[in-house]
């Protein structure tokens, strides 16, 4: 019995071994990033390579903070990733409650709207949106980064499906009780598509948070910026030799992501391949 | 009575009004403005009819970059789509080494794609990148990789690859556990070897699936900005030059706005195709089940 099994292991240890190679390929340039983030510019640069920094600079961290207004990069992205996700709360209940538990005049038109909103990519709007917001003298303030994703047409899609599922009986039961149609929305129907609002949560920060071509595209003012827009910078700034540095920078950027990648890894997989299938 | 009439549409109505106020109206606006000859240094606007369609089509650049957009979308979605199923296959088992596998594969595509970018410009330093070496330490010559227009492409289409395929992976894991079990025992039953189960049984079966994936992944493909624009900036001698990289230079670097809505007309007439064939491709599924 023990043979056998150790027989298959020897068997296996290739395929194990090849495995980790792939694992290796996807993982590596992370830990390169952050090993490179900890040397001094000659270590970094030198031939052969160290994979693991001969003394830990922190200095490189400091160096990327200071070299522009990172606390008021990282308060911008902040501020926008959060009021983005409360305001897409505040539009998309109502909205998915209304596409799931009513039937009204104009509703298909209303969801091929939804539905195009849903495919239409930023890159083909941002010159019109970018004169709109100029014209109503909003370029000054962050709101060019959060109003255009006030409207989750994800969001609306997939707590629409969790919302039909809830059995009618259940409804019934609440509406015999003379319960309101908002106490049926916050008090039965969000308690039981938890789980759906935490993956539309998770959606939207992680693409709020990682996104550059929006906010480079609105914000001429470096007190407006985000993070992934300063970090950017930082390559023009520090020129392209100071790879220490950069990678430092990159890191600020990159840590809150694993972190919550590490702590919901399962729920953050299942939001992405959701919204992959539909 | 009348009350409850009013009811879904006072729940609907803040949505819609977004989505109209920021997508829709603005794609009517974008087709105005590509009429115009608007430009951010002088306020005045004129109606130049097709003005800048006619300069469009005549740029030899225009058809560079549209060339590009081509060329790194069709290697890429043939590369993401190859690798992601073997990879799908490979990792499909629920022990704890192969769902670590899994989680490891997808991390790239959560990271943001500005760090992703520069950390691989830091691999693909020609002089002190890492890549180089490991070239040289396995005997081979290194490469200019972004700093060359012969690979430059290839290179900003690696990183592509490497960044989105774990997500492709995971979708086509998820199509591969809804194929019954049964199927394949019996197979194994008739001895058929696991190549042609693969080839007999789970290619047919998720390729609905797939055909879908390849759409959303050219769609993603036409949209390619940040990779270019953080690794090389549309150089070397206009070699990755794509068109959303080619609308973003003419609006907010040469200020010609009317000329960019124009490029960016052909981009939503680009995408809007391949959205249609998408919705006829999921009615016509929807209606087979």
């Amino acid at each position: 019995m023990n043979n056998k099994k150790a027989l298959r292991i020897v068997k296996k240890t290739p395929e194990y071994l090849l495995k980790t190679l792939v694992i290796l390929v996807f993982i590596f340039p992370f830990y390169w990033m952050l090993s490179t983030a900890f040397k001094t510019y000659a270590e970094a640069i030198a031939t052969p390579p160290t994979l693991w920094p001969a003394d830990l600079i922190i200095e490189n961290f400091a160096k990327a903070w200071n070299s522009g207004p990172f606390l008021t990069y990282t308060k911008n992205s902040v501020i926008v990733t959060l009021s983005v996700i409360v305001i897409q709360y505040i539009i998309m209940v109502p909205a998915a409650y209304g596409f799931a538990r009513f039937n009204f005049r104009g509703k298909n038109l209303l969801f091929a709207i939804v539905l195009i909103a849903f495919m239409m990519p930023g890159q083909i709007v941002f010159i019109p949106v970018y004169l709109m917001l100029a014209k109503w003298d909003l370029l000054k303030t962050l709101l060019p980064q959060i109003l255009p994703f006030a409207a989750n047409a994800f969001g609306i899609f997939l707590l629409r499906q969790y919302f039909m599922q809830v059995p009618e009986e259940i409804i019934e039961a609440a509406k015999l009780d003379n319960a309101k149609e908002h106490q049926i929305m916050f008090k039965i129907m969000m308690p039981m598509a938890k789980s759906a609002m935490m993956t539309v949560a998770l959606f939207s920060f992680i693409s709020r948070w990682n996104d550059y071509f929006w906010p480079l595209v609105m914000t001429n003012d470096e007190s407006l910026r985000p993070l992934t827009v300063g970090i950017a910078m930082l390559k023009d700034a520090e020129g392209i030799v100071n790879w220490h540095v950069i990678m430092a920078g990159n890191t600020i950027l990159v840590i809150p992501i694993i972190l919550i990648y590490i702590f919901a890894s399962r729920q953050i997989v299942k939001a992405f391949v959701y919204s992959g299938i539909k | 009575m009348k009350k409850k009439k009013a009811y879904p549409y006072l729940l609907i109505g803040p949505a819609i009004l977004f989505m109209l106020v920021f997508v829709i109206y603005p794609m009517f606006y974008l087709g105005y403005i590509s009429l115009t000859n608007w430009n951010l240094i002088n306020p005045t606007k004129k109606f130049v009819g097709f003005n800048n369609y006619i300069t469009l089509f005549h740029r030899e650049e225009f058809y560079k970059s549209l060339f590009n957009t081509c060329t790194y979308t069709f290697f890429t979605v043939i590369s993401i789509m190859v690798i992601a199923l073997l990879l799908a296959v490979w990792f499909n088992r629920n022990t704890k080494f192969d769902t670590f596998g899994q989680m490891a594969i997808f991390t790239p595509h959560i990271i943001a794609l500005v760090s992703v970018a520069m950390v691989w410009l830091w691999l693909m330093d020609p002089d002190a990148g890492l890549l180089n070496y490991i070239l040289k330490v396995f005997g081979f010559p290194p490469s200019k990789w972004l700093q060359s227009s012969k690979t430059s492409m290839m290179s900003i289409i690696i990183v592509s690859v490497w960044k989105s395929v774990g997500y492709y992976t995971l979708i086509i894991l998820a199509a591969l556990q809804s194929i019954p079990k049964d199927i394949y025992e019996a197979a194994d039953l008739d001895n058929a070897p696991k190549i042609r189960q693969f080839f007999k049984i789970t290619l047919p079966m998720i390729s609905p699936q797939l055909f879908f994936l390849l759409i959303v992944m050219t769609i993603d493909s036409f949209k390619v900005f940040e990779t270019v624009r953080v690794m090389t900036s549309g150089g070397p001698n206009f070699s990755t030059n794509v068109l959303v990289y080619y609308i973003y230079d003419n609006a907010f670097i040469n200020m010609k706005l009317g000329y960019a809505a124009a490029a960016g007309m052909v981009l939503l007439v680009i995408i809007g195709l391949i959205t249609i064939v998408y919705f006829k491709l999921l009615a016509k599924k929807v209606h087979y089940q």
